[in-house]
Order: structure tokens, then sequence, then C-alpha cells
């Protein structure tokens, strides 16, 4: 029981900033915008936030450092392509590269540096119940905050007039335009969104997951968040449901190879990622389910001309 | 003569004084005036890049004029945007229209609305109150994705209703709808004037502006020509004073069929999964063209146009070899250069990205529809100078107005490119040639030279297959018009034995009622065996 206690939370320790980075690139392409530097915005976000509270500025200061990293950073991709109409998939590449390099230069004085990590939440009585007790009631900070956001993105886009919007603008956005939105200001928004929860997701592998600042610590989870939104077709339940199959495999792989299963460690590393991809293929496969939800302009330039 | 101070009683809803506006290298607005009533319904009209565009951009707000004054109700008025224009009580309706496909009706109209809106039951009953006021029926829960081109310009409309606004502009509002729809639209438009909004209806379709306006003002190169009563007026006279010439009418000679030969295609049993997602699947198409032939497909767009149009220019190959047969040869499984080795030629309706490639050169549009006719590769090598001869060639012949083998297609006007694109697909002498849409969103000038053109092509001996929602023009081309609708297509009938009103009907699906009145018509020998 305990042993079974000790893996569902690291399941959802793995989940869990995997979840924020791609709940924000869910915003952020809805509004039709592809942003390719989830990768970069999270490692500047997982050093920014390991720097601030590892200098003793608390942890609630530093997840909100590393979230206003990831805008920053997220801002410097707004500027180039939504106002100065650069190519989205080249700019988002470069903001990659850039985070990976500027993210080990900020972390230089950091690395080996001992952090203990996100409080965890003890409530008398409900944390102590065998097996649900520490999973649902025992969790840190961040993880109900993961929670919290998916709801409200869901909620946000299906009932509220700003959500109807933003999925109008990643739709068309000259019909958009053409009505009197600013096309430019959801862009904007729903860009800087998406920085901040990569910021978030980065942070807490670095002060929670780990907790330490290693170089290129997410090792691709802000590709594999990319690739979630797409194969979870913009739905935010199915993001969820992505992150946390990943979590998954991620904790079911290593109890694996720790028990000593006879497949070579490169392909055990591999499977979280060929099983989340492929269960959300197959999952997502219908074609106007597809067309529905995909933003329609998405990482297209738009000019409003005049 | 348009004058809003000499205006007795209530001040004009609108009044446009020495309006201009430049673009770079066009006059685009030459000090235009205009004057709009309450309660009139008033017709500008114009050739594509006459102007008319511009004009309601600027009093849309979306384009701002560079100098001239409006009034509004009597009062000067500045309009800076599409939001201070609804503001205001002005509502338009777009030719290309604002919808968002993946959105209910009731969160398009809420999009369009200034206010929170948030409360989508409240709102749904508010559009099925105004559609059933209007007789614009509506289902505000449907998803724009799933309706007709009629049932979306309803969605427009209803839209800018429920701001009450009190000039509704209409870009073009028949170019896609079908007879029958269109009868509806002009009863809502008239229901709407008659409750003292007026409408600025914007068309180049002659006879609907002689049936339902009250005034017209005709622009042409950017200036207002003539104001008149359209009622008044013919066709002919309208038409002048829209192109300046006499445009000659171009119908087909009813001894035309005098040339017609023998069989040159024959589809048959032809049933196919939908071309794409967005498109319908064919059930047992039939068809036959013969030499010296014109076919016309009439029918309202996304019916299963895309999927016919992709197995007859080889795009989709057919699931049977058999289903289609070229001079007695089965071709269905042969894919599209083939066909063009064999004198096919295609012209697709998307005239950017199918039809042409947008950033290339004429010079090299020619190159890649004609390359292996014209012979304008050797040895694997391209020979530029004669695609670029080739293009210059299409371009002299077809009054192309651009500067050269080297323009961008992107740089031309819709109909200019579209004259290239078909004199490109006719001067490689098909022998057959399949168009789709041939004059869609083309000015009257240019749509008539691409009649002459494809009349022309006919009366060589040539089969041609022309699809349209254009019922104006399968009537003046086709010998013999079919009708397609949720994939199947009707027999074929002469064009001189069917009536606009009938062909309107099977449009809407009432198929087999006009099937059976028109019992088979006598150039459909359906059983006849071909021999090979």
């Amino acid at each position: 029981m305990e042993i079974l206690s000790l893996v569902l939370m690291s399941v959802v320790a793995a989940a869990t900033p995997l979840l924020f980075a791609a709940i924000g690139e869910l915003v952020t392409e809805k509004s039709g915008v592809l942003n390719l530097g989830v990768e970069g915005m999270m490692l500047v976000g997982a050093v920014v936030g390991f720097a601030v509270t590892a200098s003793g500025g608390g942890a609630v200061l530093g997840v909100s450092a590393a979230a206003a990293a990831g805008s920053a950073m997220a801002a410097l991709f707004a500027l180039l392509t939504l106002n100065l109409l650069a190519n989205q998939v080249a700019t988002g590449l470069a903001l990659t590269l850039f985070g990976i390099g500027l993210s080990a230069l900020v972390g230089r004085g950091f690395i080996g540096v001992p952090l203990d990590g996100l409080p965890h939440l003890a409530i008398p009585g409900l944390s102590d119940l065998p097996l649900i007790g520490p999973l649902i009631f025992g969790q840190d900070a961040l993880v109900y905050l993961s929670f919290v956001a998916v709801a409200a993105v869901a909620w946000f886009l299906t009932r509220t007039r700003a959500g109807l919007i933003l999925k109008a603008v990643g739709e068309n956005p000259a019909a958009a335009h053409r009505l009197g939105h600013s096309v430019l200001r959801v862009r904007w928004l729903a860009v800087l969104f998406g920085g901040a929860m990569a910021g978030i997701g980065g942070a807490y592998l670095s002060l929670a997951y780990t907790p330490l600042w290693a170089e290129n610590m997410t090792a691709g989870r802000g590709w594999i968040a990319l690739a979630l939104v797409v194969f979870a077709t913009w739905r935010p339940g199915r993001v969820l449901l992505g992150a946390y199959l990943f979590g998954g495999v991620t904790i079911a792989q290593l109890h694996a190879q720790s028990a000593g299963v006879a497949l070579p460690s490169q392909f055990m590393s591999m499977l979280p990622y060929l099983a989340t991809i492929l269960v959300l293929v197959l999952i997502s496969r219908d074609a106007a389910r597809i067309r529905l939800n995909a933003p329609a302009s998405i990482g297209k330039v738009f000019h409003p001309g005049g | 003569m348009i004058d809003g101070h000499s205006h007795e009683g209530p001040p004009p809803r609108l009044t446009l004084r020495g309006v201009v506006k430049r673009y770079p290298g066009v006059l685009a607005n030459d000090h235009v005036d205009l004057t709009l009533e309450p309660g009139e319904i008033h017709a500008l009209l114009g050739e594509n890049g006459a102007g008319k565009s511009t004009l309601v951009q600027i009093v849309y707000g979306v384009v701002k004029a560079d100098a001239g004054e409006m009034r509004w109700n009597g009062r000067p008025v500045a309009i800076d945007g599409p939001a201070a224009a609804r503001a205001l009580g002005i509502g338009m309706v777009f030719q290309h229209f604002s919808l968002f496909e993946t959105l209910s009706v009731a969160e398009n109209v809420a999009l369009g609305l200034e206010t929170g809106a948030a409360d989508m039951a409240a709102l749904s009953e508010r559009i099925a109150d105004v559609s059933t006021r209007y007789g614009l029926t509506l289902d505000p829960g449907a998803t724009v994705y799933d309706l007709s081109v009629g049932e979306r310009q309803r969605v427009e409309i209803v839209r800018c209703l429920l701001q009450d606004p009190q000039l509704l502009i209409m870009d073009e509002p028949t170019s896609v709808l079908t007879p029958q729809e269109a009868d509806q639209l002009f009863e809502t438009l008239r229901r709407l004037a008659r409750e003292g909004r007026t409408i600025l209806y914007i068309s180049h379709k002659l006879d609907e502006i002689r049936r339902l306006c009250d005034r017209a003002t005709i622009l042409r190169g950017g200036k207002v020509v003539a104001a008149c009563d359209p009622r008044e007026e013919t066709a002919q006279s309208l038409a002048r004073l829209m192109i300046g010439v006499d445009v000659s009418p171009t119908r087909r000679a009813d001894g035309g069929a005098d040339q017609i030969g023998d069989e040159l295609l024959r589809v048959e049993g032809l049933s196919m999964p939908a071309a794409n997602p967005v498109s319908t699947p064919l059930k047992g198409v039939r068809l036959s063209v013969r030499r010296g032939e014109i076919l016309g497909i009439a029918g309202v767009a996304g019916n299963g146009q895309n999927t016919l149009l992709a197995a007859l220019s080889g795009e989709l190959p057919a699931p049977r070899v058999d289903a289609i047969r070229f001079e007695g040869r089965p071709i269905g499984l042969l894919g599209a250069r083939a066909r063009r080795d064999l004198g096919i030629n295609f012209v697709p309706e998307d005239r950017l990205g199918h039809g042409a490639v947008a950033d290339l050169s004429l010079a090299d549009n020619a190159l890649l529809s004609g390359w292996r006719r014209w012979s304008l590769v050797r040895r694997g090598l391209v020979s530029f100078a004669k695609s670029k001869e080739r293009a210059e060639h299409v371009v002299e012949r077809f009054a192309v107005a651009a500067p050269g083998a080297h323009a961008a297609a992107r740089s031309l006007s819709g109909g200019n490119l579209q004259k290239f694109i078909i004199g490109r697909e006719i001067l490689q002498n098909p022998k057959l040639l399949i168009a789709a849409h041939p004059t869609w969103g083309v000015d009257a000038g240019a749509a008539a030279a691409i009649h002459k053109a494809l009349l022309h092509l006919a009366a060589e001996g040539a089969g041609l297959i022309i699809v349209s929602q254009d019922l104006d023009e399968l009537f003046t081309l086709a010998d013999r018009v079919a009708v397609i609708c949720a994939g199947r297509l009707s027999e074929s009938r002469p064009a001189h034995e069917v009536t606009a009103e009938e062909v309107g009907l099977m449009m809407g699906g009432l198929f087999d009622a006009a099937i059976v009145r028109g019992g088979g018509a006598p150039s459909e020998t359906g059983d006849a065996r071909h021999g090979g």
C-alpha cells in the first residue's frame, strides 16, 4: 500500500509540469498562434524559479518569478511574430534555442545547490487516510493549481464571451477583425498566458519534481507538451488525460528498469513519449472533430491591412 | 442631381460628398457623392474595380477616406472603425462571410454584438424571434460548418438585424444563392425597407437590381457616372452605363446543336467517397458529353461538385476504371497528368492555390499546366524562354491586364487571373475542357470575354463541362443542363426546354418531381453500348 501510494504520487509529480505547459500552449494555439518555444520558456521558468527560491525568496515568489520569466520569453515571441510579423515556426524554434542557452547561463551558480521541495498539504486526518489520503489531500499547492488551471481553461473556452472571442480569433482572424475584435490584443494575451504556464511548469520541475537545477533538465517535455495539445485535439480534458498517461508510463518504466526488465534502457525511456502519442492519436482520429476543434488560422501571420 | 441639401422632410439617412480614396497607383474613389434615403433599397452598381467595395468599406469604417464628408441623419460624422459604424446603426453583410465555421449560430451572432450577451439561452430566443419575424429560418444551436451557403447568409443578416440597423449594406448577396433563396432574401429586404431601414445593395446582376431596387448609383473607374431608377431602365442600358460600351449578349445560338458530334466522355455509375471532409460523396453519377457540346452542371455549393470535379480531372481516381470513359477508352484510374495528355483540361474553382500558384509568375504558371502539351521541357531541362512566350501569347490573346509574363499570379485581379487561366487551358487545344465556376466574382466585361472564349472552343468541336452556381451563366452557355444535389446528378435536359425555376427546384433537392416531369432527355441514350 505504501509503495503504491508513493508510485502514484510520483506519477502526479511527473505529469504536472507537462500539464501546465500544455494547457498554456493550448490557449496560445486556440488564438491561432503556434509557439514552438515551450521548451525554452520552461527552462527559463525552471532556472528563474529555482534561483529566486534558492536565494531565499521563498517558493511563492519563486513560482511567481518563473511565471513572469516565462511571460517575458513569450512577450519576446509575441513582439516578433505578432507585431513584426516574423514567421512563427522559425521564431519559436529560435526561442527554444535561446531559452536553453539563457537558462544554462543563469543557472551556472546553482548546479548542485540543494533545496527543499515544495511543502505538501497536510490536513490532519484526511491526509493520513491510506492511499487516497496523500494522493488527494497531500499534494503540493502547484498540483492543485494545475487542476484548477485545466478546469478554468475549459470553463473559459466554453462558457465565457472572452473565450468565444479567443476561439473566433483563432478560427478566422480576418472576420474577427471585421467584427471589431482586436486580434493583436487577444493573441498577445494568449501568448503571455502560455508563457506564464510554461514557466510554472518549468518551476515545478526544478522546485518540486527533482528538486534541483540541472542544465537542460526539461529533457524534451516542452516538445511533448506541444504534441499533447495537437494529439488532444485542443481539448483541455484530453490534455489532462495525455499528461497523466505520460506521467504514468514515465514512472512505470522507471520501476520496470529498476526491477531489471530485460529491455534496453533507451527503449524504456522512449516509452512514455511513444505511448502518449499513440493513445492520443488513436482516441482522436475523428476527422470532423479535429476540424471542429483545430484553430484554422494556426501559425499564419495576420496583418489587419488598412 | 445627388444633393442632400435640396431635401425636404427628414434628413437623408446617409450623405457622402466628395469622398476620395487613393491607393498606390490607383484612385479607387474619385470625389464620390451618394445620398441614401430612409426606407429605400439603393443599388450600388459597377464592375469589379469600379470602387464599390472601397466605398462601402469607407462607410463601414474598415477603410479610411483621404478626403470627403459624411453625414449620418443630417449630422457630420467620422467613422473610425466597424464598431463605430455599428454603434451608429450601420450593419454590413459581407460577400465572403465573416463567419466562424466551428462555432454555433448563436455564438457567431454573439461575437457580432457589442455587449456581453453571455446568456446564450436568451440570445437564442432573440435569434429565433428575429428569424421568424423576417422569415429567416435558423436553428441557433446548429454549427455553422453544417449550414448551407444560404443559411450562412441568414446568420449574417440576423447578426446585423439584432443590432437594429438603420442602414444595411449587402455586398453581392445573391452570388451564392439559388433563385428561390434569392427570392426569399428579396422578400426579407423589402420588409426591412418598409420598416424605414435603408438598404445599400451592391451587385453587378442587372436583372435583380431592376426587380429589387428603388434607385441606383453607378460607379465606373472610381467615379459616379450615373444615378437612375433601375425599374425604368433595361438590363442593356444599365450594362452600358456600368461598362461604358455595349456588351453584345453571348446567348448560345440554338443552331449550335448541329455541330454536336459523337460522344466524347461517358461517366456511368460513379460512386465515390467525398474528396475531403467538407465535401459530399457521389452516388451513382451518370453523364455524357459529346464533341462540340457544353454540359452545364448547376447546384448549390457543397453538394458534391468538388468530388465530381476531382473525379473528372483525375485528381482523385474513380473506384472503377470503366466508370469514366473518354473516346471510348476507360480512364477511371488515370491520374490528372495522364488525362491532360489525352486532351482533358481543367479549370478549377479556386484560382489562387489550385488554378495558379500565387507567388509564381504567369510564365511559371503556364509551364506548370502546359509543360507537356507545349513541350516546354526538353531532356529534363525547362525552356523558360518558351514558357514566357506561351504566357505572353495567352496574355495577348485573352486581353489579360497584366504587366507581362513576369507578373506574379497574385498581383492580378480575380477577373484577369481567371482570363489567364482559362486562356492557358484553351490554348492547349483541349478535346474536353472542365471548368468550375468560370466567372465567379468576375466583372461583366471579363465574364463576357470568358463566355465568348468558351463558346468559341465548343464551336471548334471540343466538349465542355461547366459547373456553376450562376444559372444565367449556365443558360447562356450550356446545350444541356443537369443539377447536382446531395451527391446525385439529375438527368441532363436541353437548356432551352427547362426554366430557371425548374432548375432552382432541383437545386433545392426537389429532384424527382422535376425529373419525372422532364422525362428522358433525347440526348441521353442511357443503355446505348459504346464502342471502344
